[in-house]
């Protein structure tokens, strides 16, 4: 006999879904199915079934192989390592509960670390550009009620974000969206033909890093000032016909990725893409969204903003919280040699950080905390498996639109594993008692 | 738990009636007691010092998703503000929307012990617990926003009070929440496509019913139910010049209803920040006070109870789920915005805003917080707030305080105005002589407070059988002072007692405290109408599963529930 267990929250992307029915033995102990999930959801949970999965702390020898230790050898080396930095690092917490993040905060605000999210390579612009202009937003379900103008601004959820569209904002019918997809119409602004923009009733092929002047253009063709013959790559007749649909629509939204956040401009890009918003209001209703990429790297920016008030790149390292992106933020420390320890919590810069950092992460003392084996923990001294978040435990996570929803627990994890949250009370006990407090 | 006796200092104390007699106050396992019932308590010599009760706040936005927004977009609300940890007192920062741990510390050093977040967005319910819950020392609850909700606007558009008390006690339950909120009632949700109600009859768009009729159909569901607070209303049209029309409008909807409520308020409406609600004239330029008007309808309506919203000329970041308002606001100061719509249920607004004594306007808005406390007949009906951080910060209370018991300080005041006489003549302040005592002062922030909340039973006073929350501020009223001298004793109190507990010591954080969280659980009959709307809606309009909306308990890791029955 099996159970099914109902309204599962998918710990993969920011979507958050929460609508997953997970199929599991009698005893809990063992994950068989998955159903409503994305091919990438559906792999996470299977993927924690894994025979193979590394289920005890492992330390790096010597000779570049691993020997086993015990989570009680784990904490004492973590809590030592991050005790004697002058400077350490605590990357990631995109991939773990608020619960950790809390008590990884409080490690940190101990400790004297700078704490970073993985907004550091993705949507920080977008925080620093929030804190420049502001940010007209609405939850997910608001874009599913009334949207019927809906723009996707180097994003391509068809592959990062897969259920997106069919959940909250091209396909659904809501309350005052009674047609679904025939209701809306949807323009995609990406320099590739993706799999998005296939199914774009307008997709504007912009030219690579121009985005800031289509944005601009946008501004200017709203207010029906004249436009150059072509921006960026789109003819000028382009760009009034998409202005006139957006402000001739009742509620628009822009949804928008790393195709603008890490492209030529950064920050400013996202300042005029929320200028855009702003300026739309004046004719419509529009709001803008991130598309945020871990399921959880929303609420540790909202964890460190009640606790520490910045949303990424907080540098508790003099004893109060500090923020300055380009300083404080994890590759800028990484490259210049200013962090002397690194801890790593639900997340890879192994894979994702250049490789000048990655090698910098090589040659410190260093902690993964992750139940996978990925690029970060082949270059880290000590690895940390631990169970699942949304799968083995639960906790608060905190959708892109900041919505917070509860993950839950479908499946017991391997026997004598710890969870992220208990790991880190034990280090915070052990770091206090070092420090004698 | 140590027993404290807080000896021979000058105690204001409503409740009992005690107005500055040299009084002894006893503590006993967190509650207060009979001296006599002290074995060997800790004794602390309060002579010539003033004890109150722990400061009740009826009204502030302290937790939950827009003061975070306000948090995370304001990098220069943090300059110079940061103080590192200190033995166990955590890391602080932030000014106008300050960390939450700091929030805890600083209420707590105003001798504050309890607050009300004040609005809280129902989907967000769990990131408001969150922030509560690492909020230290301050029992806390949070008022869940109805006036723009789906179901609140289908239900009361067909008159049906019994349908909308049920979704009423279900949707308390299910975020935790401690009472009846309404905001812009019907504007929130018309400015879901833009658009605003901007008077009591103005229709909300696609939903068939007025915000009048939103008004006192909560009010009414509010009594059904018999919660211990009444509805908690944030009028339409704020801030804009001749809106105590709407105001008053607002009011009389409250009129020939009784309180049905065991816990002892006799209000059925409490009106918050009423001092953005009471301006007369059709355009900045000939903006002016109409205190006086809004107040001879309060004196003389003893249902209902407000509190003043008073401007204390900061800069502040201005958040309320009044979202119309804030793109108005951001039309006005061209400052940052940001918003959030909340599906089904509210939305909100966020934008810095700078009150500066050289505008005229906020000279103004200043007079009519000051004028509203004055011309209070009744100091139990009307609050100190400042709509924390709208209006002011909470960390001036004490300077609120010190504008209301001198007039001296109010001259000082006028004369840091650059239009002083334009302020002087569009508000009645300057003619007012009153000068309000201490004993009015803790009706205003401490019995007055607790009473509206339905919690006198545990706050507000020094009575023996209430909770143990104490205050011992160095100041005495009967030797001369100078205004100043006020604000700095009461901004950080010598002693504060939460629940027994000291947790203020010599003007410093001695305890985190045992925070608690208040919330109300109010039983109903079986609805099966409304149990099946609920499913329905979820199923079709939310995004997030009904099975994944509650606020598990773990949320409230020291919860305090309030049981309500309302069964018949």
């Amino acid at each position: 006999m099996t159970k099914t267990v109902t309204d599962v929250i998918c710990p993969f992307c920011g979507t958050l879904c929460d609508d997953l029915e997970v199929v599991v033995s009698d005893d809990g102990e063992e994950l068989l199915e998955v159903y409503n999930a994305c091919a990438i959801g559906a792999e996470k949970f299977l993927h924690s079934q894994a025979k193979d999965r590394i289920t005890r702390p492992r330390m790096r020898q010597e000779d570049g192989s691993w020997k086993e230790i015990s989570y009680d050898e784990a904490i004492e080396y973590t809590a030592r390592m991050l005790t004697e930095a002058k400077k350490p690092l605590m990357y990631g917490w995109s991939s773990t509960n608020c619960e950790a993040q809390a008590v990884g905060s409080e490690i940190g605000e101990a400790v004297g670390a700078v704490m970073d999210n993985t907004a550091t390579v993705c949507h920080g612009t977008s925080l620093i550009a929030v804190q420049d202009i502001g940010i007209p937003s609405c939850t997910l379900g608001e874009v599913k009620n009334r949207a019927d103008r809906i723009l996707f601004w180097g994003c391509n959820p068809a592959h990062a974000h897969p259920r997106h569209m069919s959940r909250y904002s091209i396909f659904p019918r809501g309350f005052f969206t009674g047609k679904g997809h025939a209701g809306r119409k949807m323009i995609v602004v990406d320099p590739r033909p993706t799999d998005t923009a296939s199914m774009a009733d307008v997709h504007l092929q912009i030219e690579q890093g121009r985005d800031y002047e289509l944005l601009n253009a946008l501004r200017v063709a709203f207010k029906g000032e004249k436009l150059p013959d072509v921006v960026a790559g789109i003819p000028k007749e382009k760009i009034y016909e998409v202005a006139e649909t957006l402000k001739s629509g009742r509620f628009a939204i822009i949804f928008f990725g790393m195709g603008v956040t890490q492209s030529l401009g950064k920050n400013h890009n996202i300042d005029e893409a929320i200028a855009v918003t702003r300026d739309l209001n004046e004719y419509t209703k529009a709001a803008i969204m991130p598309m945020r990429g871990h399921y959880n790297v929303t609420g540790s920016g909202q964890v460190w903003g009640w606790l520490f008030g910045f949303p990424y790149a907080v540098d508790l390292s003099r004893g109060f919280a500090r923020y300055n992106p380009g300083e404080t933020t994890s590759n800028d420390l990484l490259r210049r040699d200013e962090v002397d320890a690194v801890f790593v919590l639900g997340s890879d810069p192994g894979a994702h950080f250049p490789f000048s950092s990655v090698k910098k992460i090589y040659n410190r003392p260093s902690v993964v905390i992750d139940p996978h084996e990925t690029p970060t923990t082949e270059v880290c001294k000590v690895h940390v498996p631990v169970a699942f978040v949304g799968v083995e435990v639960g906790g608060c996570a905190y959708r892109m639109d900041n919505v917070p929803i509860e993950t839950r627990k479908v499946v017991e994890p391997p026997e004598g594993m710890m969870t992220d949250e208990e790991f880190l009370k034990r280090v915070l006990g052990r770091v206090k008692e070092i420090q004698g407090v | 738990m140590a027993e404290y006796l807080i000896k021979n200092g000058f105690v204001f104390d409503p409740v009992q009636g005690i107005k500055g007699d040299a009084v002894d106050v006893a503590i006993k396992d967190g509650k207060i007691v009979e001296t006599t019932a002290l074995s060997s308590p800790k004794v602390i010599d309060a002579t010539g010092k003033t004890v109150m009760a722990g400061g009740v706040d009826v009204h502030a936005h302290v937790a939950g998703p827009k003061v975070n927004t306000g948090r995370n977009f304001r990098p220069e609300d943090k300059l110079f503000t940061y103080k590192p940890k200190n033995g166990i007192e955590r890391m602080q920062g932030g000014f106008s929307v300050p960390t939450t741990i700091r929030t805890g510390y600083n209420y707590a050093r105003m001798g504050y012990t309890t607050v009300m977040e004040a609005a809280m967005p129902p989907l967000y319910a769990r990131h408001t617990h969150e922030e509560m819950r690492d909020t230290p020392i301050l029992d806390q609850g949070a008022y869940p926003v109805f006036g723009n909700n789906w179901f609140v606007l289908e239900y009361l558009k067909n008159h049906e009070i019994e349908n909308a008390a049920a979704y009423i006690a279900w949707l308390l339950r299910v975020t935790k929440g401690y009472a009846v909120k309404v905001v812009n009632p019907g504007g929130t949700e018309a400015w879901g496509w833009g658009l605003n109600c901007e008077n009591v009859h103005d229709p909300v768009p696609y939903f068939d019913i007025t915000p009048a009729q939103i008004i006192k159909g909560l009010i009414e569901a509010n009594e059904y139910l018999g919660l211990p607070h009444s509805m908690h209303m944030h009028a339409n049209n704020l801030g804009n010049p001749g809106n105590y029309t709407t105001t008053l409008d607002s009011f009389k909807l409250s009129e020939g209803i009784k309180p049905n409520s065991k816990f002892g308020r006799d209000q059925v409406m409490h009106h918050t920040h009423v001092q953005f609600h009471s301006y007369g004239g059709d355009s900045w330029a000939n903006m002016e006070s109409k205190a006086k008007e809004i107040m001879d309808y309060v004196n003389s309506h003893d249902n209902i109870t407000i509190d003043i919203g008073q401007v204390t000329l900061d800069e502040t970041t201005t958040m309320t789920a009044d979202g119309p308002f804030e793109h108005h606001l951001t039309e006005l100061n061209h400052l940052k915005w940001a918003n959030a719509d909340v599906e089904l249920e509210t939305a909100a607004g966020v934008v810095p805003y700078v009150y500066s004594p050289n505008i005229k306007v906020c000279g103004i808005q200043w007079a009519i917080g000051l004028e509203l406390a004055l011309l209070a007949k009744d100091p139990m009906r009307v609050f100190i707030t400042t709509d924390h951080p709208n209006a002011g910060l909470f960390i001036r209370y004490p300077r609120i305080m010190k504008w209301l018991m001198s007039t001296e300080a109010r001259e000082q005041q006028f004369d840091a105005f650059k239009h002083k006489d334009k302020v002087i003549d569009a508000t009645n302040l300057a003619g007012i002589d009153r000068e309000l005592g201490l004993y009015e002062i803790a009706q205003m922030t401490r019995a007055g407070t607790a009473k509206s909340l339905g919690l006198s039973h545990l706050y507000g006073g020094l009575a023996p059988g209430l909770e143990a929350d104490v205050a011992v501020y160095d100041f005495n009223p009967n030797e001369p002072y100078v205004p100043d001298d006020i604000e700095k004793a009461f901004l950080n109190a010598e002693h504060v007692f939460k629940a027994g507990v000291q947790v203020v010591k010599d003007h410093e954080i001695a305890s985190n405290g045992n925070k608690r969280t208040l919330w109300v659980n109010a039983k109903v009959n079986e609805n099966p109408q409304v149990m099946r709307d609920v499913k329905e809606k979820f199923l079709r309009y939310y995004t997030v599963n009904l099975n994944n909306y509650e606020v598990a308990g773990h949320y409230l890791p020291n919860s305090y529930v309030i049981e309500v029955d309302a069964t018949e």
